[in-house]
């Protein structure tokens, strides 16, 4: 069994604005184990970006971690000063961002923007960066790197810059890698591309990583584990095996729904999920999803639901579920 | 860039012959002359003069003659300083102007910016309040309005600062206060507006996900991609101010080029008019290539065509 690298318990993230507090992440806890990668999955707003920035102390001004505890190898990230986040920073943690378009400063060399992180975290003069920072570049398939190290931003394209990003999260071999819909910005070709890389990089330099998404197709050819958020919660958590062959959640099972199958026959409409997401300023006491949820009982509105474990690894918010296991039955077959 | 450089030269001065040619006709237009004064001289001496400068000949001879003079870098005698050149007077005026100036701007642009940068940094704070307050009296207060009250507290009141002339350090202080009291506030606002853009840019969230310190993100990431707005006003700033304010110069009796341009016009000093105002074109146009320039080396996005 492998080592924990991430342990995130009960965690809660707020954003004090004027109108009031947006609970964004909402006492959410699950464990990241050395060499895995963990899919977060959610629509828009439900809270994943902030689930990942949270871990490296990269929250907005007016976001604070609020409660809980965030380990990160062997550090109490939500306890660290500014000052100590920033070692870790880049080092240990790396995060790539979702549009590879405006992630890189305009106004310097690739090289440079790559060198400045190795610089910051090593010993390495300028020039032995400069070598490191031209090995990363063939690493993550960017030819002719020599070249490129003295090209700006502008003059690549979308894929290569998303490469660059990669490169530089890279550079001191994170033992986490943070991948913020890396691919969302990307054509498809290009999509497929990068994570491949991202598949061949995580064997070679033996890390972990976190991919947040709200394509599923990226996560079942990446995850092992995967994480669904619905308006700051996790409503279910299990192997992607569990998710997508015997999901639990109603929301899940919705978000499977609505994407198109290979085998599904011609003219077979998606389905989608009625409604929009919650008003974070103002979240139901019950359920969130249980406005838009098609087998909303009386309960959903009142209460929100307690896990319900299917397996070891495998568990969900519902209150089907926990009616189910009250009435006898089991969550498995379903 | 060698052809860019061409190209402008060559557009450069076709806009300064159109400065010349409409500066011409409206000197024309504008009723009056340079020898009206309230004892006319006589009709025999006013024919006189008149032929000397060659004002007796038709307009259009008139501007032929002096574009041509103007292409040979003849810009001709003064017509009310008898004696000295039109050069000469521009450049020992601008000489005055552009030191006083000079020094105007290096104070704005020092204080200004960073000013604007603290603002940005404490946004919604009482710092920051100040600052805002501050700079939007300054762009609000009118130069001569600075420049009398600063004469009344440090010359009048307090008898510390000499009030005209610029025969030391001491005599520079007020008249380079009014002078850089508007582009401070006017740099700080441009500072603070786009230093609050560029730190919510994505790649400043980068820099700050590599671990970088404070200060690097600051100086190296968000003031170089900042201070383009800046840069921008800076050019006909330059111009504007180097070639000395009437205002000012008037208030403190300063003998610089803003003061010569008003007394040519209100003599109809016709070479002198159109000396400074050509000279004040090439400057502008002057400025506003080295801003482009500068613009380019900061930002390599820039493509100049």
């Amino acid at each position: 069994m492998s080592k924990v690298l991430l342990d995130m318990k009960n965690v809660r993230v707020s954003f004090f604005t004027p109108a009031g507090e947006v609970k964004a992440v909402n006492d959410i806890s699950f464990q990241l184990k050395e060499g895995d990668v963990l899919g977060i999955v959610g629509e828009s707003g439900s809270g994943k970006s902030v689930t990942a920035y949270s871990i490296m102390g990269l929250l907005a001004t007016g976001g604070r971690v609020v409660g809980g505890t965030i380990d990160f190898n062997g550090h109490r990230i939500n306890e660290m000063t500014e000052k100590e986040l920033r070692k870790i920073r880049g080092n240990e943690v790396s995060i790539i961002f979702q549009d590879p378009m405006t992630s890189l400063n305009p106004v310097y060399t690739i090289g440079n923007q790559i060198c400045e992180v190795i610089i910051q975290h090593t010993d390495k003069t300028r020039k032995e960066a400069m070598e490191r920072a031209e090995e990363l570049l063939s690493l993550v398939g960017i030819n002719e790197p020599k070249k490129r190290l003295k090209q700006y931003p502008h003059e690549l394209s979308g894929g290569m810059r998303q490469r660059v990003m990669i490169a530089i999260a890279l550079a001191c071999e994170p033992k986490l890698l943070i991948a913020d819909e890396p691919t969302t910005a990307l054509d498809v070709t290009i999509q497929a591309q990068i994570l491949e890389l991202m598949n061949d990089l995580k064997e070679k330099i033996g890390m972990s990583i976190i991919m947040i998404t709200h394509d599923l197709g990226v996560v079942a050819s990446m995850c092992q584990k995967i994480v669904v958020m619905y308006a700051g919660k996790i409503v279910e958590y299990g192997s992607v095996d569990d998710i997508f062959y015997n999901p639990q959640h109603e929301y899940t099972k919705g978000l499977l729904r609505s994407i198109p199958k290979l085998d599904d026959k011609e003219h077979k409409k998606l389905v989608p999920i009625e409604g929009s997401p919650v008003d974070m300023l103002n979240p139901p006491a019950g359920c969130p999803f249980a406005p838009r949820c098609e087998s909303c009982m009386k309960i959903c509105l009142r209460e929100m639901p307690e896990y319900t474990a299917i397996s070891d690894d495998h568990y969900s918010a519902c209150w089907l579920l926990q009616k189910k296991e009250f009435e006898g039955g089991s969550g498995k077959n379903e | 860039m060698a052809q860019y450089l061409v190209k402008r030269v060559l557009l450069a001065i076709v806009t300064i012959w159109l400065v010349a040619t409409l500066t011409f006709s409206l000197m024309h237009l504008v009723p009056g002359g340079p020898f009206l004064a309230e004892k006319s001289p006589s009709a025999a001496t006013l024919q006189a003069l008149e032929e000397k400068y060659g004002l007796d000949k038709p307009v259009i001879v008139q501007y032929k003659n002096y574009i041509v003079n103007l292409i040979q870098g003849d810009m001709g005698e003064s017509i009310k300083q008898r004696g000295r050149t039109v050069s000469d007077l521009i450049f020992t005026g601008f000489k005055v102007s552009a030191r006083v100036g000079g020094i105007a701007i290096l104070v704005a642009v020092s204080i200004g910016i960073p000013l604007g940068c603290i603002a940005a940094l404490n946004r919604g704070k009482w710092l920051d309040n100040v600052i805002v307050l501050i700079s939007t009296c300054g762009v609000a207060v009118p130069g001569f309005v600075v420049g009398t009250v600063l004469m009344i507290i440090f010359s009048v009141k307090l008898n510390l600062l000499p009030t005209y002339g610029l025969s030391s350090w001491k005599h520079y202080i007020m008249p380079v206060m009014s002078l850089a009291f508007y582009p401070t506030a006017y740099i700080s606002r441009l500072m603070r507006s786009s230093m609050l853009e560029v730190m919510g840019q994505d790649y400043m969230r980068t820099a700050r996900s590599k671990g970088l310190p404070q200060w690097k993100m600051l100086f190296k990431h968000a003031l170089r991609n900042a201070v383009l707005p800046v840069i921008t006003y800076l050019g006909p700033l330059l111009a504007y101010t180097l070639t000395g304010s009437f205002v000012v110069e008037k208030i403190f009796t300063i003998p610089g080029l803003g003061n010569a341009f008003i007394s040519s016009i209100t003599g109809r000093d016709y070479t002198m008019i159109m000396g400074t105002t050509i000279f004040l074109a090439s400057l502008v146009i002057l400025m506003n290539l080295i801003v482009d320039i500068a613009y380019k080396v900061i930002d390599p996005r820039i493509k100049l065509k």
